[in-house]
């Protein structure tokens, strides 16, 4: 049970790794902040659970659970408020870009209104 | 053997926050260097969880905890902050 749970924080690490290095290396903020989020997520409640079911009685697993359930709600909650914090301020998209329906949709808006 | 692994689990995580750290560092706007600080932060959390199981101290399960909540709502704060919502 032990080396099981081991093996499950070692994936969750793999990810966490993953993630940051997406961070570093895609080229734009938005992409940057769905490797950022979605990888990081997974890889924290693997980590997590990892430790929890290896050392199920000297940890208190309850309280990991709880940080588990934690971490899935507020994770794309804080990611959504910057990406919207990051459209309204206007930073650019990368120039491979090939589609932005939500710059389109606003336009498209703000000609009917006038 | 499996204490072994988790070591270098919490290796290869110290790593990628020391990844997330270059890119707060070089990033060209705010927002970049605010998303590097959420990951930096959730990443610390899986690592708090690591060290209380590497000094046995459960109770140290208990400040990843109250260290989530407030890396949420500073992230959130700045946010709108950005958004000059604030």
């Amino acid at each position: 049970m032990e080396l099981a749970g081991a093996i499950i924080t070692l994936i969750g690490s793999v990810f966490l790794f993953l993630g940051a290095l997406g961070l570093l290396r895609m080229p734009d903020i938005f992409n940057r902040m769905q490797a950022g989020t979605k990888a990081t997520t997974m890889g924290t409640i693997l980590f997590l659970t990892g430790i929890a079911i290896g050392h199920f009685e000297s940890m208190g697993a309850g309280k990991i659970v709880i940080l588990i359930l934690f971490i899935i709600f507020t994770n794309p909650l804080s990611s959504h408020a910057l990406a919207r914090a990051a459209h309204h301020i206007g930073i650019p998209l990368a120039k491979k870009t090939v589609k932005n329906d939500l710059a389109e949709d606003e336009k498209k808006e703000e000609g009917g209104q006038l | 053997m499996s204490d072994i692994i988790y070591q270098i689990a919490g290796a290869i995580a110290l790593a990628a926050i020391l990844l997330a750290f270059i890119r707060m560092i070089k990033g060209p706007s705010s927002a970049d260097r605010v998303v590097a600080l959420d990951v930096m932060t959730i990443i610390s959390i899986s690592l708090i969880v690591f060290l209380a199981l590497i000094l046995q101290r459960s109770i140290y399960v208990d400040i990843a905890l109250v260290y989530g909540l407030i890396s949420f709502v500073g992230v959130v704060a700045i946010a709108r902050y950005l958004e000059r919502g604030l």
